[in-house]
């Protein structure tokens, strides 16, 4: 884990927001939120996984998919090989089927401690399989954000991902099979500005990071002055930008309505084709 | 190195200014022979200016392909439409918030057939780049494109854009009134036209302010045309946190014209007139106007859905990795 020094490693952990010291065992319980100031740490796949779908479902596709290095950009290979060994991800999208409360979907889930969760080729393939494998086989595509952005060392590589995820969201919508993005901490940039914003429905989790231009580059655009949540989950809500703030907790039981709701009609196709 | 278009170009633009000098002067000379030897020195200097020109355009690198896309000279989105089509009727307005000036769009004909342009459009002076906020659009500019692409699908019309923009308005207005969901919705639209789009990259291919426009069957990319995942700047201050490495990161990100070419990226790279667009506004329009035809002769060999088809297709290949 990698938020903050805990006292006595192993059993306690401080909240990365309000620095208060949290029981380890509590703290993994409660999915790794806050106990006392509702804080969501940032999840890793696997965490993901546990916490959202039913136990046992999630099956991985897509494992053998590896980047490259295209444009032998500066750094790039060692920062790749670097991740992988952090992570044990081979890039920073994992995809598969799972189930929600009995019901199958198609996921992709985004993991931040990969290179920041940025979309390059391999992000962008994977993503695009997930929105694909629901309309091949019926089933609702949930999405897990958790993005910096496009990734740079990819180039244009990376800008033409977010077409390509857009015109399987748009694949989706044609065909009926609904499409759900979850935005975690943080979603931003060209992820943001691609499939993620034109999901069927987007759920947000609380006081995550959600926006187009990064700090950084932002600064240089001299953005005028902003709101104090600016580029939060909050500040979207209320511009009408996603459909909820889910606690943690309440994801699966949130997703599970959605995807029953949405999905209903796919079933009777389903049995169809079977 | 130059940070600037006429930084860079600044020993041929004072070259150019005392050629200007030396030719009026000699249409004032009124006794022959001195009217002679400043037309002599004309020749000399034009001679000398193409020596200097032709220097400079051999040895371009990628940060001078960046300036160069920038230059402030080059023809902009309205100058091709002017140039390539007639009855250009410009259609203001998103229906929702405003118009965005920073897209100028609306019907026109190709060689009589009807079609429907838009494309980014930069401004000449100071006054005109903040009217067209320096070609960045807010979420209304890619409303307004929604807007002409769903009529476009409506009237069989197909669709020709212009790709000239540094990046999509960053402000927090355009943030408030959902920018990332405006580019994406716009590619979405795109995605789902039944009718031709063909693009053309004429200047800055900047990120996602330049794809949301840009999900076309085919991609056109001219010469000195730029196209980037990030700004050279914006990459150098993530990466090193220091913008004046652009030029490393112009080098590092392969946005020129024949990078993209390579990639497979862009469709076909089109030849400019030596030096640039500017020097030959004419000629570069005819080059365009050229492509445009023949891409849109290929497309018109197929039915709607397999337009539509096609363009995903286009864009499902996209992506260079391995299996193991």
């Amino acid at each position: 884990m990698s938020m903050g020094q805990s006292p006595t490693p192993g059993r306690f952990v401080q909240c990365a927001n309000c620095r208060k010291t949290l029981f380890l065992a509590e703290f993994l319980r409660d999915l790794k939120v806050c106990g006392h100031c509702g804080h969501h740490h940032r999840l890793t796949w696997q965490e993901r996984v546990e916490a959202t779908f039913d136990p046992g479902t999630f099956e991985e596709t897509d494992t053998g998919l590896r980047s490259v290095d295209p444009l032998e950009f500066p750094e790039y290979r060692e920062k790749h090989v670097a991740a992988m060994a952090k992570t044990g991800m081979a890039d920073s999208v994992v995809g598969g089927r799972a189930r929600i409360e009995g019901r199958r979907v198609s996921v992709a889930v985004a993991d931040f401690h990969f290179m920041g969760g940025s979309m390059g080729s391999v992000a962008g393939e994977k993503v695009t399989r997930a929105l694909e494998r629901g309309c091949d086989e019926l089933m609702p595509v949930v999405a897990f954000c958790a993005s910096g952005g496009a990734r740079m060392q990819e180039g244009l590589l990376s800008l033409m991902q977010m077409a390509k995820t857009t015109a399987a969201v748009e694949r989706c919508r044609s065909e009926g099979v609904p499409f759900i993005a979850v935005f975690t901490d943080p979603t931003m940039a060209g992820v943001l500005a691609s499939y993620a914003s034109v999901a069927d429905v987007i759920l947000a989790e609380p006081r995550a990071l959600v926006g187009f231009a990064g700090a950084r580059v932002s600064k240089q655009a001299q953005v005028v002055k902003a709101p104090d949540d600016f580029q939060t989950a909050e500040f979207c809500l209320r511009a009408g930008m996603v459909d909820a703030i889910v606690h943690r907790r309440e994801l699966r039981d949130h997703l599970g309505r959605l995807v029953g709701a949405l999905g209903a009609h796919l079933a009777p196709k389903e049995a169809l084709v079977g | 190195m130059a940070k600037t278009w006429k930084e860079w170009m600044k020993p041929l633009l004072e070259l150019e200014e005392l050629i200007e000098k030396l030719r009026a002067a000699a249409a004032k000379e009124t006794d022959p022979v001195e009217h002679e030897r400043l037309e002599a020195k004309v020749h000399d200097f034009e001679r000398r200016r193409d020596a200097v020109l032709n220097v400079m355009i051999t040895r371009m690198g990628p940060w001078e392909e960046v300036l160069m896309a920038r230059a402030e000279p080059r023809p902009y989105t309205l100058d091709y439409v002017d140039a390539m089509f007639t009855e250009f009727t410009e259609l203001a307005g998103d229906r929702r918030v405003g118009d965005d000036k920073a897209v100028v769009g609306g019907p026109a004909r190709l060689d009589e057939r009807p079609v429907m342009v838009l494309g980014h459009q930069k401004g000449r002076n100071l006054q005109e780049r903040t009217f067209r906020n320096f070609a960045m659009c807010k979420p209304e500019g890619y409303r307004k494109a929604i807007r002409l692409f769903e009529m476009a699908e409506r009237f069989r019309m197909p669709v020709v854009t212009f790709v000239d923009t540094p990046a999509a308005d960053p402000g927090v207005e355009s943030e408030s009134r959902g920018i990332s969901e405006a580019i994406a919705d716009s590619m979405r639209v795109m995605f789902s036209l039944t009718v031709p789009v063909v693009s053309v990259v004429i200047g800055e291919g900047g990120s996602g302010g330049a794809i949301g426009i840009a999900a076309a069957n085919e991609v056109l990319m001219q010469e000195h045309a730029i196209y980037s995942v990030i700004p050279p700047e914006g990459c150098a201050a993530i990466l090193w946190r220091d913008p004046a490495k652009g030029p490393q990161a112009a080098a590092a990100l392969r946005l020129t014209a024949r990078s993209a070419g390579e990639l497979g990226l862009v469709d076909r790279v089109l030849p400019e007139p030596f030096g640039g667009a500017h020097r030959d506004p004419v000629e570069a329009a005819d080059t365009v106007k050229r492509a445009v035809l023949e891409s849109l002769a290929a497309l018109d060999r197929m039915g709607p859905n397999e337009v539509k088809r096609h363009r995903y297709d286009r864009f499902r290949r996209m992506g260079v990795y391995e299996t193991v």
